[in-house]
């Protein structure tokens, strides 16, 4: 059977099954719709938070990145799981306990505020938006790169399905329908790993065959011999400055435990003891995957170069010129890959062979020998918009790396309809939130509060249709940087939510004043930082030079200092305003311990 | 809400801001202290082919992760059963 039917039939029935699932968990009360009736079991709940948070960029970008960045790409992994600590410690619990639907809800009851409680809103939207149109963009290109429909039917189909679903369902019918996208992601993502890590490491687990034998030397040892021979950094030392890799970990952590789509899952539990569990449960599940992607990328990488550079394998010198692979006979995923312009090959020196090395080199002796060999340039990069780059693209990595280490085509389907997983479920969670700040914060809370619960669940349902029309609409038209933007979701939660909802559990005396003053510094303060260095990309005007940085961190680690900035302002602010009330001081107090804590209530 | 009787929230929450206070440490420890302070110096000692503070930047701290949160979830019912104030 040829790779494009398998596909087919693979992908197909992995809908059929989300689409059984979702007919059979219908929703039809609110509490059904917001917190798929509160009574999800702790594991079950850990399975679905982790493939809402597992999205594409998790499943097709990560390891690629990694590939490329080595110990540098440390700061995904630890950033995106770390988060889980902080939630179990100093979030999820309480919330719990507290005890309603929505982040903002929490925000505005705690602050007695409408006003928190719609700047609360603004930040959600703001921070889910972002985040959906990339997994939008995610299944639109899987379809189209798998299955070779165009992006426009594929984003169609992907919208059909979540419409479905989530409009249906509300968080019931997307939390079980999570279970299932986890187990398919989860093999989809594995099985490559083990075949991977088996023909370079003779080790089924990926995460020991990252650091055993491959042939007499260690594995790692040779990747860094490998790369740093073909004039690139060494992999496991890093290219970031350590204030740098600090603040963009820690900037990941808190904006993990911010993130609304992810908090809200853990209203979803009985009782305070699952939440705490249910956080430990979840990184479980993504943790399977989070520490086979560092075997994945360094595996890939050196296959990489292994495939160009026979040179690579055998341990002979790089700069032979029969070592590099000749143009006619590079593989078949290359030139499949080509198709889609992930990978393109310019013969610079005109010898008919294709050599991938680091031009940009700072060592000179290494740019000495190549040029002695007679190479003219890297010739192994990216198509962009028609003109060769001089990178290939991370998604290639995990994309193409079934087909690079030659395994079945069954695996190959596997990895589409895995990757597809990752985005629908994350767009699902994602616009279920969106749908929920609508109709629960602004209208029921805000602007309808007459409003039936049988007109509530109505239009929570347009709402997320709604939602899914932007969302799709966002994915076919991307702002030229959805991926720039995703420090932007992270940077924001980092420097408005997180803080203000520590805040509002750890300090009884935080007043309303104080939280809208921190929340609203921590948020522009943040936003103004990304957008002025990455005025090139976001606004079309020049490049602020890197050296301007603030204490010398990037972009996205600067929500660390956007979140100190909302506690040192929270604080003065509230010594200067009027007290919190005592009923309040009560309030803070009865959620901290577990006793009593009923199912979510909506008001 | 009214409070269980027989509870001290006071003695309740300072045991649960050292509990929090512990867990907080091991999670920077593991983390920013193993994966990226220390790393250099941590990188001379090697666990099977893997420099240790890379290790532990890109294995080592999930594992701890993971292992953390149930080792704090279970000592945290161990406080609430103490405080009476558990759930059933």
């Amino acid at each position: 059977m040829d790779l494009k039917t398998l596909t087919f039939i693979v992908v197909g029935l992995s809908f059929a099954l989300y689409i059984g699932i979702a007919i059979w968990a219908r929703a039809g009360t609110t509490k059904e719709f917001y917190v798929a009736g509160g009574g999800v079991h702790p594991i079950v709940n850990g399975m679905a938070t982790g493939a809402d948070w597992m999205s594409a960029a998790s499943f097709i970008s990560m390891a690629g990145l990694i590939a490329f960045l080595g110990y540098g790409g440390s700061v995904y992994l630890m950033g995106w799981t770390g988060g889980y600590v902080l939630l179990a410690v100093l979030l999820a619990p309480y919330l719990r306990k507290f005890g309603k639907f929505t982040v903002p809800q929490f925000i505005g009851d705690r602050y007695y505020s409408q006003t928190a409680r719609i700047v609360a809103v603004v930040c959600l939207i703001f921070i889910s938006f972002t985040y959906v149109a990339g997994q939008m963009r995610g299944v639109g290109i899987v379809f189209s790169r798998f299955l070779e429909v165009d992006i426009t039917t594929g984003l169609i189909i992907g919208m059909g399905l979540v419409f479905f679903y989530a409009v249906l369902g509300g968080m019931k019918g997307i939390t079980y329908t999570q279970v299932a996208q986890y187990i398919v992601l989860i093999f989809a993502y594995t099985i490559p790993a083990v075949f991977i890590s088996l023909q370079i490491a003779g080790n089924p687990l990926p995460q020991l065959g990252l650091g055993g034998h491959t042939g007499d030397m260690y594995f790692l040892e040779k990747l860094n011999k490998t790369v740093t021979d073909l004039g690139f950094a060494a992999y496991t030392s890093g290219n970031k400055s350590m204030i740098d890799v600090f603040c963009i970990t820690l900037a990941l952590m808190a904006g993990t435990a911010g993130l609304p789509h992810v908090i809200v899952r853990f209203f979803t539990v009985p009782k305070v003891h699952d939440a705490r569990l249910s956080a430990g449960w979840a990184l479980v599940f993504i943790a399977i995957l989070y520490t086979a992607a560092p075997a994945v990328g360094a595996m890939a990488r050196y296959n990489l170069h292994a495939t160009v550079n026979s040179a690579v394998a055998t341990g002979g010198d790089v700069f032979a010129p029969e070592a590099s692979i000749q143009g006619e006979t590079r593989p078949e995923w290359m030139k499949r890959w080509e198709k889609t312009g992930l990978i393109k090959w310019e013969d610079k020196n005109g010898d008919g062979r294709i050599q991938y090395y680091n031009e940009k080199s700072k060592d000179e002796a290494f740019l000495a020998k190549a040029a002695a060999a007679g190479w003219k340039g890297n010739e192994l990069g990216s198509d962009k918009k028609g003109k060769f780059d001089g990178t290939v693209d991370r998604d290639i990595m995990v994309l193409a790396n079934p087909e690079i280490a030659g395994l079945p085509n069954w695996v190959i389907a596997l990895i589409a309809a895995g990757g597809i997983a990752a985005a629908l479920s994350t767009a699902a969670g994602l616009l279920l939130v969106i749908s929920s700040s609508i109709s629960h914060d602004l209208l029921k809370g805000v602007f309808a509060k007459n409003i039936s619960e049988k007109g509530e669940l109505l239009a929570g349902r347009i709402a997320a249709a709604v939602a899914v029309g932007i969302a799709g609409y966002l994915g076919y038209n991307p702002p030229g940087f959805v991926a720039q933007v995703v420090a932007f979701a992270f940077g924001l939660a980092c420097a408005s939510l997180f803080p203000t909802i520590v805040l509002g559990i750890f300090s009884k005396k935080m007043n309303r004043g104080g939280a809208i003053a921190g929340m609203l510094t921590g948020l522009t303060f943040t936003m103004a930082y990304i957008v002025y260095f990455k005025r090139d990309v976001l606004l079309g005007m020049d490049k602020v030079p890197d050296s301007q940085w603030l204490f010398g961190i990037s972009p996205e680690g600067i929500g660390v200092i956007g979140m100190l900035l909302n506690f040192a302002i929270s604080f003065i602010v509230m010594k200067m305003t009027t007290p919190c009330p005592d009923h309040i001081q009560h309030l803070v107090e009865g959620i901290r311990y577990p006793r009593g804590a009923g199912t979510a209530q909506s008001h | 809400m009214s409070s269980p009787q027989n509870f001290d929230p006071k003695a309740y929450w300072s045991a649960t801001l050292k509990l929090l206070i512990t867990t907080l440490a091991v999670w920077f420890l593991v983390s920013f202290g193993a994966g990226i302070l220390f790393r250099d110096a941590l990188d001379n000692i090697h666990l099977g082919g893997y420099p240790l503070g890379f290790w532990f930047a890109q294995q080592g701290s999930i594992f701890v992760f993971v292992g953390l949160i149930f080792w704090y979830a279970g000592r945290m019912d161990k406080i609430d059963r103490e405080h009476d104030v558990h759930e059933d």
